[in-house]
């Protein structure tokens, strides 16, 4: 069937802010959603809360609602807009529960709004694990034996009679909220009383456990005359009863026969054809019995997902754009591939290479956190990798962790023994891959690490490739004895120059880098094509790989790099990684403006990143995509390959600010602010010196590298104390402490934890008042973007405060003076695009506290709250074609716009919730306030000690 | 304990002079073909022992090939068939339980010369742009001069006819006498799982030598004829569209795959022609015009049936087309109950969206008495 014209508007449910288990693969989902909507000539609306997502951003949508996720804000929006349709499906179990909850209260038929991609009855059937539980079985589904109990005596009643071990599964929670194994008799109340709560309905499923069956999903994509296709088939590296936001995952499967495949893929249609009205997106979970092959169903998500957003980076294909045309009408057949524009996009994507997912978890925020892997995803952003095999895929992606692993190599690697390697993998933690190398190494065999691991051999017999080849290289004697074969060997495994270098010990990666150049061991481009090059394609998505070269070309040229310069001036801009506390979601819509600013700019616009759920990664957002590992040696290739015009740092976080060093050392030009002058903003002493020239005030402050010398410097600054590590985010072990005594003890812990670290320790301004300026700096002059006043007291980290744009407390006086230093710190440093600068304000005196010299946390929300396109002024500003004079700013805020922190507590039951000055917040919201007597607003400022750590 | 030894050469060359050095994989030795490719995932095992691949050396683009064994009953026929076996990756220990060997041992064990370490995927894009054409593996010649000399022997694909060699020699029948629908094989190289589908469907087969009349099949007194898929060049088999023509002419039932979709074609004098470098994979996409419905079907053929001839015929319908290039994937005859599919419904491997026409055609039969 064709479009259903009779569909002129659209609504579209956002997810809401960032938590644990949720995160911003549903703002990619959703601004692919609308952007495919507009395509079609509809009217798209969106709601959403989360300030620092791109679909809420005027280019995405025709009308933005930046309110709670709430019946009434959907009634108040239907009220002012002629909506004809709703899509629940992309933005997650928030939205799809939103809808559910409105079509109960009528609010849906009351406005004569359909709900399109899904009617609640399928939602229900797949949400609802008795009903689904029902469902298969009718279907001749096989399921694991299970009873839905609605109180703690009925669940123990069932767990009696399905014996020993079990699972618990909450009805409609996210992320495996509450859910859990019970191995054991003693811990049956807890979990029972832990799920029963988690669940809005009180209702859990009490479920046989099916330990170490192999765990499958599968994404497809339905539309409304039943044709089904599967977009991509995923495997989990971890088996069965590890949450699979929380697993390691691959794709293409890699251990299955085409008979095993074609029965989960016949399943799998057989549930969807089944699920009632549906056209979109939607994702199967099987477990396999990998003795008999036999398998059985565990949940259907009738929308688009995480997984999706990994399966759409994955494959190439764009299942949220597509998912939205099908919600209006159109059928699979009558689309077509967006990737090679000739073929249709009814057909299943076919991969020539590997791509490999690594969760990127952030125990070190939760003190006191359960730390086992389990049902429940405590991770909170994750990694993909892309290689022409597993080990190369699994080694890029760990080089994409940012935890300064080289490779499939920590840094950190224990001295524990065999039989302290066993015992620790048999509860499996965030760094059990790189333990199980280490075991492998230390003589453990894979038959002991399969039966306490349930991992596939596989997988392990893979790891142990990754081994041999890394002792073939340690047992050479020096760097010129790596033959070119071996060279060619180790990096098509995935190792890094570093690695290698490490291996070698008489060498560093600088050298390995030149060696291997002059035998001839490069980089090669390929191109994410959906179809394994059996089609041209055109979309520009790239990872590289080492191919070795043809021994002799013939007639015909052999293209084995795919990646073709352009004549174009081209700019490059660096991502984020991984998403985790204190670096998410923000700078994703920070590098998103930025390439559309270089874009619009004339110039060629080139994406390296390797987060899978970012809207920047998109296929046709940049000119040019590299999935790539923002690390050095990946980064410095595309250079060498692209010879662009510089890079661009300061929209992606600390991550991509701290490659600035080496980029200015090899003669790249950062664009806007040069490397010198950022590091006089980041280095504290540099810093420090330059205030005090600019007759500024702040907190006095003094560096120390043993315990003795921070005492001594503590007691010169003068207690209570800050003390913290340098180059670290989000606050990262840093303290307030108040004697000599509390100080020792940190900076042990500190020195433990990163050897060899400069500490910095300042006096801490008790009592006093924070706030910070975003700005904008063209060299010559200062615009001021934003004043923040935060609610909470000094003490609790920014991202964890509540702040109030504009400023509702501090008088005029300090305002300007705020002003005044924040144009001289701009203006002193050649600001070249965007800085911060947090102050304390103490008895009306300001000091300066830090300054960033690049996009930071709230420039998002700055430009959403006043409507102003801040990063793409930022951007041309940057590059030097704009100066801020070219541009005329118009702010529109009626009273005050509050960022509201939002905590992923309730996955970390055991954590205490009181704040401090290290980052604990996974995501933030975006509330206006009419005025200052705002209830909501009062009882926030009355509270706004309550949670402030002793 | 090693993986697949890395010091043992192989080396390829083209009919266009590209040459690429990678590790050998499988046996010893020298094979040529015409090199084509196949994108599917899954199911390396079944590809390999199609009777359709005769002659051809295939390019696996898939990342890994032996990533879960092999497995005795994952084969469409008695022996590998194709000539020689080009990949990226490949795997000899698997941990696939129901597996009983390797690959490695598998490809020693059948003959089968394979080269790993290529550039897989520049290939397919070579053969994409530059179209079919012959090539040499080798794990003994590493000279251009003798890798040439080898390549200049291997025959053009078009214009023969390999399937008489593939084809059985003896009738033989297949399934229980007990089942009263009979359906007559004529095999060119018949895929295992066909046969398997139309059995378990209720018949009971008889599958024919490729050069059997129509007059010797009928002592068999079939209700319904299959004509089988195939390798080879359909416009070098005038014996079988005579065959095929005797057949229609008796307003038998009648339904072919692959090959025999083109020889049903030829048989309604539309000519066949060579494609540029065909479709082998397990993901074409096919609209079936008849119910709107669409199906993912695999594929695996280097030649077609003349679009614009076919438009012409007013004996026959287009009953399905491909999605992608919009090629014709299915003939149906409307004085003749006859009908033929370009791509393979039994799909080992494959999915299984097509299943549907073995009972179409078991329907038919029925329909017909």
């Amino acid at each position: 069937m064709p479009r259903d014209n009779s569909i002129k508007s659209v609504l579209i449910i956002g997810s809401g802010p960032i938590i644990i288990g949720q995160a911003c693969e549903f703002d990619y989902s959703g601004s692919q959603a609308a952007r495919s909507l507009r395509e079609e000539g509809v009217k798209v609306t969106l709601i959403n809360s989360n300030p620092a997502t791109i679909m809420t951003d005027p280019i995405v949508a025709d009308k933005v609602y930046l309110k709670p996720l709430t019946v009434e804000s959907i009634e108040e929006i239907l009220e002012e807009s002629d909506i004809d349709a709703v899509l629940p499906t992309m933005g997650g179990q928030t939205a799809l529960n939103l809808a559910k909850e409105c079509k109960e209260l009528g609010v849906w038929e009351r406005f004569n709004v359909r709900l399109i991609g899904v009617d609640i009855k399928a939602i229900d059937k797949a949400e609802d694990r008795e009903l689904f539980r029902q469902w298969m079985i009718e279907l001749g589904v096989p399921v694991a034996q299970a009873r839905t109990a609605n109180s703690l005596l009925e669940g123990k009643e069932f767990a009696q009679e399905i014996g020993l071990p079990i699972v618990i599964r909450p009805s409609f929670t996210l992320g495996g909220t509450g859910g859990g194994f019970v191995m054991h008799k003693e811990e049956l109340d807890g979990a029972l009383d832990r799920g029963l709560t988690a669940s809005p309905i009180h209702e859990v499923l009490v479920e046989k456990a099916v330990l170490g069956w192999k765990e499958y999903e599968l994404e497809l994509l339905r539309d409304a005359a039943d044709n089904v296709v599967i977009i991509c088939t995923v495997e989990n590296f971890d088996p069965m009863g590890i949450h699979t936001g929380d697993s390691i995952t691959v794709a293409p499967a890699m251990t299955l026969s085409d008979t095993a495949f074609q029965l989960m893929r016949n399943t799998a249609l057989m549930m969807m054809r089944d699920l009632g009205n549906f056209a979109g997106g939607c994702n199967v979970q099987f477990a396999l019995n990998p003795e008999t092959e036999e398998i059985i169903a565990i949940e259907i998500n009738p929308r688009v997902s995480r997984s999706s957003a990994l399966a759409s980076k994955a494959t190439g294909y764009p299942i949220a754009k597509i998912a939205a045309k099908l919600a209006i009408g159109y059928n699979l057949d009558e689309l077509q591939n967006q990737i090679t524009q000739t073929t249709s996009a009814y057909f299943e994507p076919a991969l020539d290479y590997v791509i490999v997912k690594m969760p990127r978890w952030n125990f070190d925020k939760f003190k006191g956190a359960d730390d086992t892997l389990g049902l429940q995803m405590k991770s909170v952003g994750e990694v993909m990798a892309i290689g022409r095999s597993f080990p190369e895929a699994l080694q890029k992606a760990c080089q994409s962790l940012e935890n300064n692993a080289t490779g499939l190599n920590y840094i950190s690697r224990g001295q524990l023994r065999a039989e302290e390697l066993i015992e620790y993998l048999k509860r499996p933690t965030w760094d059990r891959i790189f333990k199980i190398k280490e075991a492998m190494q230390a003589g453990v065999s894979i038959k002991t690490i399969h039966e306490i691991t349930l991992i596939d051999k596989w997988f392990l017999y893979q790891i142990q490739d990754i081994i041999s080849t890394e002792n073939n290289i340690t047992q050479q004697k020096n760097l010129e004895a790596i033959t070119e074969d071996l060279m060619w060997k180790a990096k098509e495994m995935g190792f890094s120059d570093e690695q290698i270098a490490d291996c070698l010990k008489d060498c560093n990666a600088e050298q390995v880098y030149e060696y291997r150049k002059q035998l001839g061991v490069t980089r090669v481009y390929k191109m994410v094509d959906t179809c394994s090059a059996e089609f041209e394609a055109k979309t520009p998505y790239y990872y590289s790989a080492f191919e070795k070269p043809a021994l002799q070309i013939g007639a015909h040229a052999l293209v084995q790099n795919e990646s073709k310069r352009s004549d174009k001036k081209k700019i490059i801009v660096l991502g984020s990684g991984p998403n985790r506390i204190g670096q998410g979601i923000e700078f994703d819509y920070c590098c998103t403006h930025g390439l559309l600013a270089i874009k619009d700019s004339g110039y060629e616009a080139i994406m390296v990143n390797c987060n899978p759920e970012t809207v920047s990664t998109d296929f046709d957002i940049a000119d040019k995509l590299y999935f790539e590992p923002v690390y050095w040696e990946h980064l410095w290739e595309i250079i060498e390959h692209e010879q662009p015009e510089g890079v661009v740092v300061q929209l992606g976080g600390q991550t991509a600010l701290k490659l600035a060093k080496r980029l200015h050392e090899k003669g790249i030009k950062i664009i806007g602010t040069s490397f010198d002058d950022m590091d006089i903003a980041e280095d504290r002493g540099r810093f420090s010196d330059l205030l005090k020239e600019l007759n500024i005030p702040y907190p006095n402050y003094g560096t120390a590298y043993t315990t003795d010398e921070a005492i001594e410097v503590a007691n010169q600054v003068g207690y209570p104390v800050l003390v913290r590590p340098s180059y670290v985010l989000g606050g990262q072990r840093m303290r307030i402490v108040i004697n000599d005594d509390e100080l020792e003890k940190s900076v042990v812990s500190l020195l433990k934890h990163l050897p060899g670290n400069k500490i910095l320790i300042d006096h801490f301004l008790d009592r006093c008042q924070e706030a910070e300026i975003d700005a904008i700096c063209d060299g010559e002059e200062v615009h001021i973007m934003g004043i923040m006043e935060h609610i909470e007291p000094a003490g609790i980290h920014s991202g964890d405060s509540h702040s109030v744009l504009p400023v509702f407390n501090l008088g005029p006086l300090v305002v300007d003076e705020m002003v005044d230093i924040a144009k001289k710190i701009a203006l002193k440093l050649n600001i070249k695009g965007l800085i911060n600068i947090q102050y304390a304000i103490k008895d009306s005196k300001v000091f300066v506290i830090e300054a960033n010299p690049r996009a930071s946390r709230t420039t998002p929300f700055i430009a959403k709250a006043y409507g102003v396109p801040f990063l793409h002024i930022a951007t041309q500003v940057m590059m030097g074609v704009k100066k801020l004079k070219d541009f005329t700013i118009v702010k529109h805020l009626d009273g005050f716009a509050v960022k509201e922190p939002v905590f992923s507590f309730n996955k970390f039951p055991n954590v205490n919730k009181e704040l401090g000055p290290e980052m604990k917040s996974t995501g933030e919201a975006i509330r206006f306030i009419k005025n200052l007597r705002d209830p909501w607003f009062r009882n926030l400022y009355k509270e706004r000690s309550m949670h402030l750590s002793k | 304990m090693s993986t697949i030894s890395t010091t043992k050469k192989a080396y390829l060359l083209l009919q266009d002079g590209t040459m690429m050095q990678g590790t050998s994989i499988g046996a010893n030795g020298t094979a040529g073909g015409e090199l084509c490719f196949n994108t599917g995932m899954t199911g390396y095992q079944e590809v390999f022992t199609d009777p359709s691949y005769t002659g051809q050396v295939l390019i696996m683009n898939t990342n890994y090939i032996g990533n879960y064994g092999v497995k005795s009953t994952d084969v469409e026929s008695d022996k590998v068939t194709i000539n020689a076996i080009i990949c990226k990756n490949t795997t000899n220990r698997y941990s696939r339980p129901m597996a009983d060997g390797d690959l490695g041992a598998y490809l020693l064990a059948n003959n089968v010369v394979a080269i790993a370490d290529i550039d897989t995927r520049a290939l397919v894009a070579h053969v994409r742009t530059k179209g079919a054409m012959n090539c040499i593996v080798s794990t003994e010649l590493d000279q251009v001069e003798a890798l040439q000399a080898a390549l200049t022997k291997v025959p053009d694909m078009s214009g023969l006819d390999l399937s008489s060699m593939v084809s059985t020699k003896e009738a033989y029948t297949v399934g229980t006498e007990q089942n009263t629908l009979r359906i007559a094989v004529l095999d060119f190289g018949v895929k295992r799982h066909i046969l398997t589908s139309l059995a378990e469907r209720g018949a009971y087969l008889k599958v024919f030598p490729a050069h059997t009349s129509m007059q010797e099949m009928e002592t068999f007194q079939p209700h319904g004829y299959f004509i089988s898929n195939g390798p080879g060049d359909p416009g070098a088999m005038d014996y079988a569209v005579a065959t095929v023509k005797d057949i229609i002419a008796a307003h038998k039932p009648l339904f072919g795959i692959c090959l025999g979709h083109q020889l049903l074609a030829r048989a309604n004098d539309i000519p066949t022609f060579k494609m540029h470098h065909g479709h082998r994979g397990l993901n074409h996409p096919v609209k079936n015009l008849l119910t709107g419905k669409s199906e993912i079907t695999t594929q695996n053929h280097g030649f077609g049936i003349d679009p614009e001839v076919t438009k012409q015929k007013s004996n026959l319908t287009i009953s399905h087309i491909n999605l992608n290039d919009h090629s014709i994937e299915g003939i149906k005859m409307l004085d003749r109950p006859a009908f033929s599919v370009q791509y393979h419904p039994e799909s080992t491997p494959g999915p299984h969206d097509s299943r549907y026409l073995f009972e179409d055609f078991i329907a038919m039969i029925k329909n017909n008495n």
